[in-house]
C-alpha cells in the first residue's frame, strides 16, 4: 500500500504532549505489512511510547537490518533519520552511528531471523559492549518475507504451516541478553499494549543496552495451532512477574500498594520505573536471579513476560572509551587536527 | 676462487635468523648505525606466520646513492639459523662474504668455494661469558653486532650510544650490552681482517624519518580527522590500528579533561568493523577500518551498500598474498581487482595507490576528505612491504592553513533557507547529491537510507527508470572522483621512446634504480607511476603515446592492467605484464632484466629470482 499517502490532519482535539506534538508526530508511513501483522501494534507501541516520553522525534535514530520487521522503521517517526541497514548487521551500525553523536537516542528494530540466525554475533556483541540503545526484537519465530520457513527461536517440536515439526532447540534471546551483560531485558507481547508501551518507555529512557524481546504472531505463517508463537498460544502461556509504569522526573508516589508490592527504581536520566510485583518474590534487579527464574518458568512452558532485569547505574559503551561529552561528528578541525607544530615532534621521534 | 666483493656503502647484507630468538633487535640496530653514519639503508624483514621457531630473514639494503628499493642477491650472509643454511649459502653472490657462527665444525662440503666465509665462535665466547640461558640466548645477537661492527667498518662509539638510547629505560641492562659488544668485536679485530664491504660515514641521509607505512598511515588519519576506528587484527594491517591507538594517546586528548576525541573498537570481526564503520559515516563522523585481503573478502556486502547508500568510509587494505590464508606474512599486490570492483551488482570504488610511507600519511588523511567529498568507500592501498617495514622516508609535513573537506552536507540554516532537499538529487551536475546528518533539523531533511533502489528523494521504488537514473548519477560521480584523486607523476625518458612503463605502490623504490640501470645501458623508457583509481585521462593517453606499455606489478594476474584494459579500451597487445608475485618485493634487477628483455636487449639478464 506504499501508493497510499497518509493524510497529514488530524482531529484538533488530539493531545499534545510538553513539547506541543500529537501523537500524529510520531507516525510514519502507510505499513505495507499484512493486515493484522503484530509488527504493527509494536510500531504503534513505538509511537506511543515516544509520545508519551515528549521525545524530540529528529532526535532519535532508528536502525534495522533486513526482514519484515526490519522494514518497520519507515512506519513510525517519519521525522527521525532511519537506516535499513544490512541483514544481521544493524547491531554493528547502529555502534558507529552512536560512537558519532553519543547525544541522541538510537532504537535498533529487528526479527528473529535477522537478530537470531544470520545476526547473533552481532547482536551477543553489541549487548556486551553495552552500546546505549534500545533493541527490540519482533520475535515471530518464523521468516515471513520468504514464506514460512522456521527461525531459530522456533521452539522444539513447534510446528510450521506445512505442518513439519521444529527439531533443533529454540534460542531464548532474553536469556542470552541476561548473560551477556545487557543492562535492561523485557519481554512482552504484540497484543498487550498495555505492558509493552511501558518497557519501551523505560527502555528508551535507560543508559546502556536495552534489550526487549516482543513475541509477534505471524498472522500469515505462524498462527496455526502448533505453532507456539501464535497468538493464542502466547495468550495462554503468557505470565507477567511484574506491570512497569514509567514516570519522568520526580513525581511523588500517590498510588496505594500493599509494603513490598510496589519497587521503585531511579535511572540515570531522572525517571523513575515504578514496577508493580506480580510474581512475589521476582526481584527485576537480580541478574542471577531473574536468570534461574526464567529457565525454571521456560521448563514448564510459561512465556515470562515484563521487566525482567535492569541495572539503574549502567555505563555505556562512551563511559569505557572515555570519550568526549561533544558528538565526535561535531568536533572542529583544531580539535582533530593536531597541526605542523605536533608533527614535526613525531618526525623527531622517527629519526 | 671470485674476487672477494669490494664496495664501499653499496652491498645487500642478510640476517638468516631464528623468530623468537631476540635478533630483530640486534638488526634493528645494525640498521640505525649505519644510517646515524650518514648512509641510507632499507631494510626488509621476511617472516613466518609464526612466533617462535621457525626461519626469519632481515635483509638489508646499504645504498650511499640513495637506492631504497630491493636490489636483488646478497653481498654479505649472516647465516645464524642451521635450518636454512644450504639456501642462505646459495644465495650469496659470487665473491661475496658468508658470516657464521663457528663454535662447532663443519664439513668443507657445507661452504663454497667462491665466496669468503668468515667464522666466528659465536657460541663458544657466549657461553664463556655467560651462565643464564636467557642472557645466552639475546647477548648472542649482540655478539654478532659487535664481530660486524668491526667487519664492515661501522663506528664503535655509534653502536654503543645506540645501544644507550636502546635501553634508556632499562639502564642496568646498558653495561652488559656494551660489553657483549666488545666481545664480538674484539674476538674479530684479534682474529679477523675487515671485509671488502665497508661502512664510510657520509651525509645521505639528512632529515628523513626512518618508519613503516602502517604507522605513517594511521598518522594521516590522525590528522584526517579520523574519530572512528573499527577493526579485528589480521596480519599485515594490525599495527594500523595500533599505530592510531598510539597516536591518539598522545595527540587526540582533550588537553583539560583528558577524554578521548575519538573511538576505537576491536570489533568482533571484520564485518562488524565496517558496519561500524558505515554507521559512523552515517553520522557524520570520519570512520576507518584496516584489513587485508580476507577481510576485504568479508566486507564485500556493506561495500555495496556504502556505494549505493552512499555512505563516506575508508578501508585501508594492507595487501598480502592470497588466496585465502595464502601467505599471510608476504607481500603482494594482489587485491587490487577485488577491491576496485568489490560486492554484488554493478560498483566500482576510488582506490588510492601510496607508493610508500610518505604518501600513506599523505593518502591516509586525504582519504577522509575524498570520503566526505565522495559520500562512498574509499581503499587505501598498501601492502605488506611497504606496511610493515620501515622506510627512510622524507619527513611528513602538513599545512596548517588546510581545512577538512565535509562535502555536500545541508545544515539546518540551508533547510531553512527553503532548499529543495532530495537525498540522491543531483543538484550541481557532479553526481554529488547533498546529505543530512542525523538530527539536523526538527521537522527538515530526515529521510530513510537503505540499500534499495529510491528515487532523488530517497523515496523507495523500483521502477526502472528510476533505478537507471540513479546508477548512471552513480557513474557521473566516479568521473568526478577522477579529477580528484592524486594524478599520476610521469618521468620522461632522456631521449624519445616508444616504450613506456606503467607501475604503483610499492615498487616505486625498486623502480627508482630499474629505470637509472636501464638507462646506463641506453634503454630508455617513459614512466608513470599511477597513484589512483578511476583513472585520470592522462593514463591512457600516456600509453596512446607509446607503442609498448610494460605493467610491472605484484599479483600472478597482471590486475591492474587488467583494470586499464576494461576502464580504458586499450589493445592488451600494447601492455606487456612484468610480474613478480613470489611473496618477496620485486627486486630492481628483476623489473631491469625484464624490460631490456622486453625491448630486446640481452645482455641485462634477471637474476631469476621470481620463479614462473
Amino acid at each position: 500500500m506504499t501508493y497510499i499517502v497518509k493524510p497529514q490532519f488530524h482531529h484538533p482535539s488530539l493531545n499534545k504532549n510538553a513539547l506541543g506534538f500529537t501523537r500524529r508526530d510520531y507516525e510514519g508511513r502507510v505499513s505495507t505489512l499484512c493486515a493484522g501483522c503484530g509488527h504493527d501494534s509494536i510500531s504503534a507501541a513505538i509511537v506511543q511510547a515516544c509520545f508519551e516520553i515528549d521525545l524530540e522525534p529528529h532526535r532519535l535514530a532508528k536502525l534495522s537490518g533486513i526482514g519484515c520487521s526490519s522494514k518497520t522503521p519507515d512506519y513510525f517517526l517519519s521525522a527521525s533519520h532511519g537506516f535499513n541497514t544490512v541483514h544481521g548487521r544493524m547491531p554493528s551500525v547502529l555502534t558507529g552511528a552512536n560512537l558519532a553523536n553519543r547525544e541522541l537516542i538510537y532504537l535498533g528494530v529487528s526479527g528473529d531471523g535477522d537478530s537470531a540466525s544470520i545476526g547473533l554475533g552481532q547482536f551477543a556483541h553489541v549487548m556486551r559492549r553495552g552500546v546505549n540503545m534500545t533493541y527490540i526484537v519482533e520475535n515471530n519465530g518464523v521468516y515471513g518475507l520468504t514464506k514460512g520457513q522456521f527461525s531459530a527461536t522456533a521452539d522444539k517440536g513447534s510446528k510450521s504451516k506445512k505442518g513439519v515439526v521444529n527439531s533443533d532447540s529454540g534460542i531464548d534471546m532474553v536469556a542470552l541478553a541476561l548473560q551477556l551483560g545487557a543492562t535492561f531485558v523485557g519481554r512482552s507481547f504484540s497484543g498487550d499494549k498495555d505492558q509493552l508501551v511501558p518497557l519501551i518507555k523505560a527502555a528508551l529512557t535507560h543508559k546502556g543496552a536495552a534489550f526487549i524481546d516482543v513475541l509477534s504472531p505471524c498472522i500469515a505463517f505462524n498462527n496455526h495451532a502448533g505453532s507456539t508463537k501464535s497468538f493464542d498460544w502466547v495468550r495462554e502461556h503468557n505470565e507477567a512477574v511484574n506491570r512497569l509504569d514509567v514516570m519522568l522526573g520526580r513525581a511523588p508516589v500517590t498510588a496505594d500498594y500493599a509494603p513490598g508490592e510496589l519497587v521503585e527504581v531511579a535511572q540515570h536520566d531522572g525517571s523513575i520505573l515504578l514496577l508493580r510485583k506480580v510474581a512475589a518474590d521476582y526481584d527485576a534487579t537480580d541478574r542471577v536471579k531473574a536468570m534461574a527464574y526464567l529457565q525454571e518458568r521456560n521448563a514448564v512452558g510459561e512465556i515470562v513476560t515484563g521487566l525482567l532485569y535492569v541495572d539503574p547505574e549502567a555505563d555505556d559503551l562512551h563511559d569505557a572509551l572515555n570519550t568526549v561529552p561533544t558528538p565526535l561528528n561535531r568536533l572542529s578541525d583544531a580539535q582533530l587536527t593536531p597541526g605542523s607544530a605536533a608533527l614535526a615532534k613525531v618526525n623527531a621521534r622517527l629519526r | 676462487m671470485s674476487r672477494p666483493l669490494a664496495a664501499i656503502n653499496d652491498f645487500v647484507v642478510k640476517f638468516a635468523n631464528v623468530n623468537g630468538s631476540g635478533s630483530a633487535s640486534a638488526n634493528g640496530l645494525f640498521v640505525k648505525s649505519i644510517l646515524r653514519m650518514g648512509v641510507p639503508v632499507a631494510a626488509r624483514n621476511i617472516f613466518p606466520s609464526n612466533i617462535q621457531g621457525l626461519p626469519t630473514w632481515y635483509e638489508i639494503r646499504v645504498s650511499g646513492q640513495g637506492w631504497m628499493g630491493r636490489r636483488g642477491g646478497v653481498d654479505l650472509m649472516v647465516a645464524m639459523n642451521p635450518q636454512t643454511w644450504d639456501r642462505d649459502l646459495a644465495e650469496i653472490e659470487a665473491g661475496g662474504y658468508l658470516f657464521y657462527d663457528s663454535t662447532k665444525p663443519m664439513p668443507p662440503e657445507k661452504f663454497r668455494a667462491d665466496i669468503t666465509v668468515v667464522g666466528v665462535p659465536l657460541t663458544r665466547i657466549c657461553n664463556a661469558a655467560y651462565a643464564e640461558p636467557s642472557k645466552r640466548k639475546v647477548l648472542k645477537n649482540i655478539i654478532y653486532l659487535g664481530a660486524l661492527t668491526f667487519l664492515l667498518g661501522i663506528e664503535r662509539d655509534v653502536v654503543e650510544a645506540l645501544l644507550a638510547e636502546e635501553y634508556a629505560s632499562k639502564p642496568a641492562l646498558i653495561p652488559a650490552n656494551i660489553e657483549a659488544l666488545s666481545l664480538g668485536f674484539n674476538y674479530a679485530s684479534e682474529n679477523l681482517r675487515t671485509l671488502g664491504l665497508q661502512l664510510k660515514r657520509a651525509d645521505a641521509v639528512g632529515d628523513r624519518i626512518f618508519v613503516d607505512g602502517n604507522t605513517a598511515a594511521s598518522l594521516g588519519a590522525v590528522y584526517g580527522g579520523a574519530t572512528v576506528c573499527a577493526w579485528y587484527p589480521i596480519t599485515p594491517s594490525t599495527s594500523l590500528a595500533e599505530g592510531f591507538i598510539d597516536y591518539c594517546k598522545t595527540l587526540r586528548h582533550d588537553p583539560e579533561t583528558g577524554e578521548a576525541r575519538y573511538a576505537i573498537v576491536q570489533a568482533e570481526d571484520e564485518i562488524a568493523s565496517i558496519g561500524i564503520v558505515v554507521g559512523a559515516g552515517w553520522n557524520g563522523a570520519r570512520a576507518f577500518t584496516c584489513t587485508s585481503g580476507p577481510g576485504i573478502s568479508l566486507m564485500q556486502e556493506f561495500i555495496g551498500l556504502s556505494y549505493f547508500a552512499e555512505i563516506p568510509a575508508v578501508i585501508f587494505d594492507v595487501q598480502r598474498g592470497g588466496p585465502s590464508t595464502g601467505m599471510p606474512t608476504r607481500t603482494q599486490q594482489s587485491d587490487i581487482l577485488s577491491a576496485a570492483y568489490a560486492s554484488h551488482g554493478d560498483t566500482k570504488h576510488v582506490l588510492l595507490l601510496p607508493e610508500g610511507p610518505g604518501e600513506c600519511f599523505e593518502m591516509g588523511a586525504q582519504a577522509f576528505d575524498l570520503a566526505d567529498r565522495l559520500q562512498t568507500m574509499i581503499f587505501v592501498m598498501l601492502d605488506l612491504d611497504m606496511g610493515m617495514n620501515e622506510w627512510l622516508t622524507e619527513p611528513f609535513t602538513w599545512d596548517d592553513s588546510k581545512q577538512l573537506d565535509r562535502g555536500k552536507v545541508m545544515t539546518a540554516e540551508m533547510l531553512d533557507a527553503g532548499a529543495d532537499f532530495g537525498r540522491y538529487k543531483d543538484v550541481d551536475g557532479d553526481g554529488i547529491p547533498f546529505r543530512t546528518l542525523p538530527a539536523t533539523h526538527p521537522s527538515k531533511g530526515a529521510y530513510f537510507t537503505r540499500g534499495t533502489s529510491r528515487d532523488p528523494y530517497a523515496r523507495y521504488s523500483e521502477e526502472g527508470a528510476v533505478y537507471v537514473d540513479n546508477m548512471e548519477r552513480l557513474l557521473r560521480k566516479f568521473d568526478t572522483a577522477r579529477s580528484l584523486v592524486p594524478a599520476p607523476i610521469t618521468r620522461a625518458a632522456k631521449k624519445q621512446t616508444s616504450y613506456g612503463v606503467i607501475y604503483y605502490g610499492s615498487t616505486s623504490p625498486a623502480m627508482d634504480e630499474a629505470l637509472a640501470a636501464l638507462e646506463a645501458k641506453g634503454l630508455h623508457l617513459d614512466a608513470m607511476r599511477v597513484r589512483a583509481f578511476p583513472f585520470p585521462g592522462e593514463v591512457f593517453d600516456f600509453i596512446a603515446r607509446h607503442e609498448l606499455v610494460f605493467v610491472v606489478e605484484q599479483n600472478r594476474d597482471a590486475q591492474l592492467r587488467t583494470l586499464l584494459i576494461n576502464e580504458g579500451g586499450v589493445d592488451p597487445a600494447r601492455l606487456v605484464k612484468v610480474l613478480n608475485y613470489d611473496g618477496s618485493p620485486i627486486t630492481a634487477r628483476f623489473i631491469g632484466g625484464e624490460l631490456a628483455r622486453g625491448m630486446g636487449a640481452t645482455d641485462m639478464a634477471n637474476t631469476g629470482e621470481m620463479a614462473r
